[in-house]
């Protein structure tokens, strides 16, 4: 394919010298992308995740059952050929329920990667390009809210709020705010002072025109690193609460909750704790890796020297 | 030194003053009061407002959060909308358990992190390094309460070692009490012990490349003494930092796994308060863990500058 072969050019110290003359090179954020395929972890990442979205998008045409039918009779059955991971304590369908149960989740990562990625690089950019009592007063508000573990500001907001999954995705998404904004303070810090935004200015362009289309462009690159990780660290939080009993309530299924309600099975049926967290699992682990593999692929300087 | 501590403790005033505010707070978010909650669905207009009055919820907010914190300082922290019971005897029933968990475990992620964290980095890019890493990563893509739970099958329902859940706390059986710590403990910490011994390869790693290193190889010191005479003192600063931070997803996780294992501790209390619509537990629930995690910090700067004279001396 012409964009692989011309992203690995792009990538050898060597070829770059001669590159430019006679092929334009692609853009930076594509080349990216296209080494974060290439990375095994990266594929690996982006599978899991596309192939839970297809789950979640596609739960009422792939899942067997409806996944709050309780079947009477049919109880903590095991795997077998009608119900193939088997039925919960009120003979609901487990394979269903699990495939349902990707929504909460990755609803809750979209929202927050939203909602908090969008005011924290907000409250970021306006930190570090203005400074002065604006970056004083974020600030400290982000050092306060440091003081808070996400957990405990998940409670805050569902006491004030009650359970429920929104409820969860705007804790959680109030939860990433300071690191998001910490993060891209400093961002904004380094190229502030660079030529490009002296540049800008001189030739008439206002603080958000700046700040949005100048500056926010060349600082994407870690943000995005950051919004994959925040994903993984929504997911995990979601799947917490929900354990917990605060996130999504029953009986619309969510892994958290299923693997709650199976703690008071593990004796007899301890199959109905395995199926949700190996997905929830193999979700954080996607993530996980997906972040590695776009933080190689955004610095493969990085990578040439080992570190 | 002195300077120091004194600007510090100075600089917390703020964190406090605002932490405390939102835990006030949160009293006062909930929909319909908690005088409406006292007083039952049944109950007239008249006697809502001499409640109110009583409790002092027909004041200005800041009036009410001045008066407030007046009670805290005389440790009264208010009463159990449900039981009645002063909350801070249900935290002195509860904050044991949760602090003997949270203390437990991170003693048993700082002995497991930094053997970890100077193997990877010495055998970086070796067979080594490669396996801890792997087990690292897979090891933090696995919800804690998932690993809990899979202890409990394993450790406790499979093998029969170890008792599935509960706390034992009873001062002549100190055998039982240390086999009811052991699953909830090292769950809390492996996940600790993760990030700590990553953060503290990385550390390691850029400090072996730093000149005092250089110089240290070149004048024939043997390996053993540059690692850990000379690297892992200033590797271990940034570490001494990372292990506040940590503090603050050890207790968030404590709650968790508290839930896994039916531990008693003040997660529990806070969740059944937030089910009791018992704001007032979940309050002083809260008050604990954010006050807890302040002086950890605390202490935890007080500390880096004590090891570290740039800190104290740098922007004085």
């Amino acid at each position: 394919m012409a964009v692989e072969s011309a992203s690995g050019v792009v990538s050898t110290p060597r070829a770059v010298a001669v590159a430019p003359h006679f092929r334009k090179s692609p853009h930076p954020l594509q080349a990216a992308l296209v080494r974060t395929w290439r990375n095994p972890l990266g594929m690996f990442g982006i599978l899991i995740l596309g192939f839970l979205a297809f789950m979640a998008v596609g739960a009422p045409l792939i899942s067997p059952y409806d996944p709050i039918v309780q079947h009477q009779g049919k109880e903590l059955l095991g795997p077998n050929s009608e119900f193939w991971l088997g039925t919960d304590e009120l003979g609901r369908d487990l394979l269903s329920r699990v495939i349902y149960g990707a929504r909460p989740s990755l609803v809750v990562a979209l929202m927050v990667v939203m909602i908090g990625g969008g005011l924290g690089i907000a409250a970021g950019l306006l930190a570090g390009y203005l400074g002065g009592w604006v970056n004083a007063v974020l600030m400290r508000f982000f050092d306060a809210m440091f003081a808070f573990p996400a957990v405990l500001l998940g409670f805050v907001v569902i006491a004030a709020l009650g359970p429920g999954t929104t409820q969860v995705a705007y804790a959680i998404a109030l939860a990433v705010v300071p690191s998001v904004g910490r993060l891209s303070r400093s961002l904004v810090l380094k190229e502030r002072h660079r030529d490009y935004v002296l540049a800008a200015r001189c030739t008439g362009a206002g603080s958000g025109r700046v700040m949005f289309l100048h500056v926010l462009p060349n600082a994407v690159s870690p943000m995005i690193v950051n919004l994959a990780l925040i994903m993984g660290f929504s997911v995990l939080l979601e799947a917490s609460l929900a354990f917990l009993g605060l996130g999504t309530q029953p009986p619309t299924p969510s892994w958290g909750a299923m693997l709650n309600s199976s703690r008071a099975y593990l004796r007899n049926d301890p199959w109905m704790a395995i199926c949700p967290g190996v997905v929830l699992a193999l979700l954080l682990l996607g993530l996980n890796y997906l972040a590695d593999a776009l933080r190689d692929a955004f610095d493969p300087r990085r990578v040439n020297a080992g570190l | 030194m002195g300077t120091y501590v004194l600007r510090r403790l100075l600089q917390s005033i703020p964190v406090v003053l605002f932490s405390t505010f939102i835990v006030f707070l949160v009293i006062h978010l909930i929909p319909g009061d908690a005088a409406a909650v006292l007083a039952g669905p049944n109950a007239t207009p008249e006697a809502l407002a001499a409640i109110r009055k009583e409790m002092g919820l027909d004041q200005p907010l800041l009036v009410q959060y001045v008066l407030w914190v007046g009670h805290l300082l005389q440790g009264d922290l208010g009463k159990s909308t449900l039981s009645g019971q002063p909350i801070s005897k249900l935290l002195q029933a509860r904050a044991p358990a949760t602090l003997e968990l949270a203390v437990t475990a991170m003693l048993i992620a700082m002995l497991l992190a930094l053997p970890l964290g100077v193997l990877s980095a010495t055998h970086v890019r070796g067979r080594l390094e490669w396996i801890i890493s792997m087990i690292q990563s897979l090891w933090l893509a696995i919800p804690s309460f998932w690993a809990g739970i899979l202890a409990i099958i394993l450790f406790a329902l499979v093998l029969r070692w170890l008792p599935p859940g509960g706390r034992v706390a009873d001062g002549n059986n100190i055998g039982d009490s240390i086999k009811s710590l052991i699953l909830p403990a090292t769950t809390l910490a492996l996940y600790i012990a993760a990030t700590l011994s990553r953060f503290l390869k990385f550390n390691l790693l850029e400090v072996f490349f730093d000149d005092f290193v250089r110089t240290a190889r070149a004048k024939g010191l043997n390996e053993q003494a540059v690692v850990y005479k000379h690297a892992m003192r200033n590797a271990m600063l940034p570490v001494i930092t990372i292990l506040g931070v940590q503090f603050a997803s050890l207790l968030g996780g404590a709650i968790i796994i508290e839930s896994v294992f039916s531990w008693p501790g003040v997660g529990g209390m806070m969740i059944d308060g937030i089910s009791n619509r018992d704001y007032a537990v979940v309050q002083g629930g809260l008050l604990l863990l954010v006050m807890l995690f302040i002086v950890m910090n605390l202490l935890v700067d007080l500390t880096y500058a004590f090891i570290d004279p740039r800190i104290r001396l740098g922007d004085a």
